[in-house]
């Protein structure tokens, strides 16, 4: 690490060393390939490698089928990796026993994207949110157990009097809320957060964002943040990753990465985004070509050089390999010439 | 806007009142609403979910079912009413003078026939054309609509195709007959934003080429911003602020819009905490006295709680829905 990001860690007191480490990550899914065709792999995560420090939230950005939710489960090994190591705490995943890693997935919560679809219609609130704190046997009484319930919900903002409802009795924003205490009962130290505010009217989204930085810092939680709304990402991360097509083409402070984009998806990305501003509209507006290719075969080379303007023959041939720009990692052959523009 | 003014409106809703007979009660997802769409202008209609925004455009076309009902106002298009109007003259319309595009590209879609197929159908149906000339009209739609080997996807069937190429079909389908007006419901909400850019610029161009109105239903403001010239700001049925799109922006007045406008987490600005409207959107069955914002509204004075405000006039096309704009003012 340089020593430019270690000041620039400094700032946040509460960013302290490495929770989890993301290492070589790959993860290949196999699917048939329909009728009389041989199967086919999808390279849905290729050779990942980042990490997340205790306290700070690092967002994972990048448009439908990148791999950012791939990884977040990934993480919670809810999905087994094809190759690479993830350690938590400093202990490789993958070589834990059933019960170490049981004891382990306390540490580690996930909150959903949609609010209606995560809460089983059949629980009452108790239940939901009491889940975890029975499966793990927390309390020995059903009162404490309750009596945490409540405290979750005041926490989160739902009132303790509504703990007998059932899901269909909230709106949007308040089932959210519940799926966060859900999230939350167990005290965990790292929440994947996927996509948990794009099914959310704009006036909801603002107090669930809120409300997650609040408890961030009241709880000391590590997020990693999936989304692929760049506007709700530099308002909540520390970091940003941008991924494309399982590959991370860049990752840095989000600051840095918002006010000069280094990787040339990053800045169509970000250019991409309708601003609420009429004064900002443009004619000739910089638009990305093409579709995003596919998985089951990812262009050669840089995987990006099939939509990119400065695509080089290098980067047909070569794949570009991470490497320190400017206090960050950038994936690309031409950074440098593209800075100099 | 004095442009607005000599144009002769294409689409002229007044008082419109669509509301839902359910066995809780009358929930009226439209009441009272009046909306003007000038021809070769794209009109937003912005708020949230279940605002009434998509309603008042399925009004426009009659697609509402029981238990709904337009129990009032009126609906003229070209000076042709709409509403109570036969449904055969209401079938000589639909996709032909006025074509409607959803959101979801691929439920939109029918899955077992070509699109091809299916976006001549449209063109069939209304026009006496024959097969071949239907084809050759669909292949240069598509390539009007930007789809690359527009002669080989003619073939294709929905599941082969991305989400931003099944847009650009629905858009294709949707001006095959070249209507007059287009209601677009959410049309890039499901896509990626990369495709978003691509297909929002597409109806800008299309706006440009072939002289269509189109009235743009989103939640978004950053879409409304990029490519609106009037909007329409809906809350709980009824439209609480209109202006041209800079008035909107830079003159914000109905503290809803402001409120929207300053939760929106903008990619251009820095961290601090976001501002949040407080409370929720009203059930539609127990509708507030008064205002309709009022439980939410910092502003709120006595008078929002007793008295329903009328939009008030704030000078250059701009219409507040808001009892500090009665006497042509702002807020202190």
């Amino acid at each position: 690490m340089t020593q430019a990001l270690l000041e620039k860690n400094a700032e946040n007191p509460a960013v302290k060393g490495d929770l989890l480490e993301v290492d070589h990550v790959v993860k290949e899914f196999k699917v048939s390939g329909g009728f009389r065709k041989s199967s086919a792999v999808v390279h849905a995560v290729s050779d990942v490698s980042f990490s997340i420090r205790e306290g700070e939230t690092l967002a994972m950005v990048g448009e439908s089928g990148c791999g950012k939710s791939t990884m977040g489960r990934l993480i919670l090994q809810l999905l087994e990796l094809t190759s690479g190591t993830i350690r938590f705490e400093g202990r490789d995943l993958g070589e834990l026993s059933g019960e170490e890693l049981r004891h382990i997935r306390k540490k580690m919560q996930i909150i959903f994207q949609d609010p209606y679809a995560s809460l089983n219609p059949r629980m009452n609130v108790f239940q939901i949110i009491s889940e975890p704190l029975t499966t793990h046997r927390v309390y020995a009484t059903q009162k404490e157990t309750e009596e945490r319930v409540r405290e979750l919900m005041r926490i989160v903002g739902i009132r303790p009097e509504f703990i007998n409802r059932y899901p269909h009795q909230f709106s949007g924003g308040q089932r959210q809320r519940i799926g966060i205490a859900r999230a939350l009962a167990l005290n965990p130290k790292l929440v994947v957060c996927d996509e948990p505010v794009s099914a959310l009217d704009v006036s909801i989204q603002a107090q669930i964002l809120n409300l997650l930085h609040d408890l961030q810092k009241e709880m000391q939680l590590t997020y990693l943040f999936i989304s692929h709304d760049l506007g709700v990402v530099r308002y909540i991360s520390d970091r940003v990753c941008v991924m494309f097509l399982g590959k991370l083409c860049e990752i840095g402070q989000t600051e840095d990465i918002f006010k000069d984009p280094l990787h040339p998806y990053t800045q169509f990305l970000l250019a991409a985004v309708p601003k609420p501003d009429p004064h900002l509209r443009r004619e000739k507006k910089a638009l990305l070509k093409g579709e995003m290719p596919s998985p089951v075969n990812p262009p050669s080379g840089c995987r990006f050089h099939t939509r990119c303007p400065y695509a080089t023959d290098r980067c047909i041939q070569e794949e570009p390999q991470m490497r320190e720009v400017r206090g960050r990692r950038v994936a690309c052959h031409n950074v440098e010439c593209l800075t100099i523009q | 806007m004095s442009e607005l003014q000599k144009n002769e409106e294409l689409l002229k809703i007044t008082d419109l009142k669509t509301h839902f007979f359910t066995h809780k009660g009358v929930v009226p997802a439209v009441d009272g609403v009046s909306i003007e769409i000038p021809r070769r202008q794209i009109v937003g209609v912005v708020g949230e979910s279940g605002c009434g925004k998509s309603v008042t455009a399925m009004s426009v076309l009659q697609l509402i079912s029981r238990p709904g009902k337009i129990v009032g106002g009126s609906i003229r298009l070209d000076g042709r009413e709409l509403v109570g109007a036969d449904i055969n003259e209401i079938r000589s319309i639909r996709g032909n003078k006025v074509s409607v595009i959803f959101q979801e590209p691929m439920t939109s879609l029918n899955p077992v026939y070509t699109v091809g197929r299916q976006v001549s159908e449209a063109i069939t149906a209304h026009q006496a054309v024959s097969q071949e000339e239907a084809r050759q009209r669909v292949v240069d739609m598509f390539k009007a609509v930007g789809i690359p080997e527009a002669e080989k996807r003619y073939k294709s069937y929905p599941h082969q195709l991305s989400g931003g190429l099944r847009q650009r079909v629905m858009i294709g389908m949707a001006m095959a007959c070249q209507p007059q007006l287009l209601i677009a419901d959410e049309p890039t909400t499901a896509l990626d934003v990369t495709i978003e850019a691509q297909i929002l610029h597409l109806m800008k161009q299309l706006e440009h080429d072939f002289g269509t109105s189109i009235m743009l239903i989103t939640h978004n403001l950053g879409v409304v911003a990029e490519v609106c010239d009037y909007v329409y700001v809906m809350y709980a049925g009824k439209i609480m602020e209109q202006a041209g799109i800079f008035d909107l922006f830079d003159h914000t007045a109905h503290p809803y819009t402001k409120g929207l406008l300053n939760s929106i987490p903008k990619p251009t600005a820095e961290k601090r905490r976001l501002y949040n409207i407080k409370g929720m959107v009203p059930n539609l069955l127990r509708l507030p006295k008064g205002c309709r914002f009022s439980p939410r509204c910092e502003y709120a004075r006595p008078e929002c709680f007793e008295h329903e405000p009328e939009l008030y006039d704030a000078g250059n096309q701009h219409l507040v829905r808001c009892f500090l704009y009665k006497n042509g003012g702002g807020p202190a």
